[in-house]
């Protein structure tokens, strides 16, 4: 698949806002290190221009609104009208807490589940797709839930926790990379695409339908250089997981959890996921391509 | 609504003959342009002149190379085009509701009007028929010319898909799938119509008639025609050929 860089901001950034907002409407963070007038609204940003960017990757995004009215069929839908109440119920949370001190738990217990199943559903977006056997797995929502809530973890200052988070993202993001590798071969191939050739016989494309290229090879048929993409995981791995990781075990021991420090370990995961997600566009095969022989 | 139909009272689909298709595209350029001077906006070209000219196209044809169950080798024209399938991936996962499939005919449309184009149910169809207008920038797909089928304003004749009636050997076949006593659903029963990638359980409707197996006419017996009108080419030519080749060799 094509990966484009707007799905590619758009997914990380939002999963790693809600994430923030996860943790924060639990009350679960640390106010002396994040001070709630700061960390609120910027988990408020990242969330807001991860959405917005999702409208840049539309062709008539002038029509966007109307992408929140079949909530109940399609996941798309779905997320779009679920990411708007989570911000609703999450800033409503936010305004108690900050101006008037009111930490109503119920209410930033539902806040979180929104969050959790505002990234399950974006998720869901992709995991649905069983053109394209990478993202249909069950592991797919599970690591978009661990890449948006783990980061933000580190609001909470307890570098143990946040040391064993990060590496149960690394474990899972190594697992799913390890499936996926799998999946096509399970799914369709040429012979069930085309339906002319049975399982021992030769088959392949003489002619492509056209001499030049078109929006199904661009958008769907996307060959990377595979001889970069174990240097690409190691690289998106150690910054998304094992870097953080030994970071977070660095603040228990010797005791410099500040505010920046904490920010950098963030940063750092973030460029990882980038990484992470422009591979997950990047290697996921869509079945359409077999027609083309690729 | 972009929730399913749960049955449809007809099932309006294509039969394509892999036999009979000789590959001359013509289907593909009848449909371009029905498709472009009538229903929605024009299947437009990008750089049409230039060095890397592409298009919209709501029906494509592969060729293939394939050996057959003879061990004889077969070159297969392989027309693609909407397969209007029965549990179309392609409507439930639109946000807009511009995707749907019609309860009376289980035609597959695209409302331009509502379409934002997300390109999500190209990502979702298996099969490659929807592609999104570079110009317009909404999903374009094939309506099995809906806009000739009901018109009563064209000659009976005409009322078929655009690909259909241009077809030169009679390949491509429209009709009622639901209708068990129809044109193509007897073609599929008595042809074993294939349909592409039932593992995706999609469903499509339209069904693809596998080319026959060729007959073995070594084993017949037949007499041979050919060899002996060969073998009378005289092999020392005589008199003017003569110098001819000559020259010709020595060139």
């Amino acid at each position: 698949m094509k990966p484009a860089t707007s799905l590619i901001i758009f997914t990380v950034l939002s999963g790693f806002g809600f994430g923030l907002l996860f943790w924060l409407n639990l009350n679960l963070y640390s106010s002396t290190n994040f001070p709630d007038v700061i960390i609120f609204p910027t988990a408020f940003l990242i969330s807001i221009v991860g959405l917005i960017s999702s409208s840049f990757h539309l062709g008539n995004p002038q029509r966007a609104l109307l992408a929140f009215t079949q909530w109940r069929s399609s996941w798309l839908s779905t997320e779009a009208v679920l990411a708007v109440l989570t911000l609703f119920t999450s800033f409503i949370y936010a305004v108690l807490s900050i101006v008037f001190k009111l930490y109503i738990f119920w209410l930033g217990l539902i806040a979180s589940g929104m969050c959790l199943l505002t990234i399950f559903s974006t998720a869901m977006i992709y995991t649905q797709m069983k053109t394209v056997p990478r993202w249909n797995m069950k592991v797919t929502p599970v690591l978009f839930l661990l890449y948006g809530t783990v980061g933000g973890s580190i609001i909470l200052n307890n570098g143990l926790l946040s040391f064993f988070l990060f590496l149960i993202l690394g474990s899972v993001q190594i697992w799913t990379w390890k499936m996926g590798d799998q999946q096509f071969k399970r799914s369709s191939n040429i012979r069930t695409a085309t339906g002319l050739s049975t399982k021992d016989k030769y088959i392949r494309m003489l002619e492509p339908p056209h001499t030049g290229s078109n929006y199904l090879l661009k958008e769907m048929v996307n060959i990377v250089a595979q001889k970069h993409i174990y240097k690409l995981r190691w690289i998106s791995l150690c910054l998304l997981s094992l870097l953080p990781a030994i970071l977070c075990l660095l603040t228990t021991t010797a005791n410099i959890n500040y505010f920046t420090f904490l920010a950098v370990i963030c940063v750092i995961n973030l460029i990882g996921t980038l990484i992470s997600r422009w591979l997950f566009f990047s290697e996921a095969e869509h079945v359409v391509g077999l027609y083309y022989d690729r | 609504m972009t929730s399913l139909p749960k049955n449809t009272v007809k099932k309006l689909g294509l039969a394509i003959d892999l036999d009979t298709c000789v590959g001359c595209h013509a289907c593909v350029i009848s449909c371009k342009e029905w498709n472009t001077s009538n229903y929605g906006s024009p299947l437009s070209d990008m750089d049409a002149y230039g060095e890397n000219p592409t298009g919209t196209f709501l029906n494509r044809v592969h060729t293939y190379e394939v050996e057959t169950e003879n061990n004889d080798y077969k070159v297969v024209h392989f027309p693609k085009s909407c397969l209007h399938c029965e549990d179309a991936p392609c409507v439930t996962v639109c946000p807009t509701g511009a995707s749907y499939k019609r309860e009376e005919d289980g035609i597959v449309l695209v409302n331009e009007d509502a379409c934002i184009g997300c390109g999500l149910c190209a990502w979702a169809c298996p099969y490659g028929a929807r592609e999104m207008d570079a110009d317009a920038g909404v999903m374009k797909k094939c309506t099995l010319c809906i806009d000739r089928i009901y018109n009563e304003n064209i000659p009976e004749e005409d009322r078929q898909p655009a690909c259909v009636r241009a077809c030169p050997t009679n390949a491509r076949h429209f009709g009622d799938f639901a209708d068990p006593s129809s044109h193509v659903a007897k073609l599929s029963t008595s042809r074993c119509g294939i349909e592409l990638m039932p593992e995706l359980e999609a469903k499509p409707v339209n069904r693809y008639l596998p080319p026959r197996l060729k007959t073995d006419q070594g084993s017949n017996n037949l007499p041979d025609i050919l060899t002996p009108m060969i073998n009378k080419v005289p092999k020392n030519l005589k008199g003017f050929l003569s110098w001819v080749d000559k020259v010709l060799e020595k060139i």
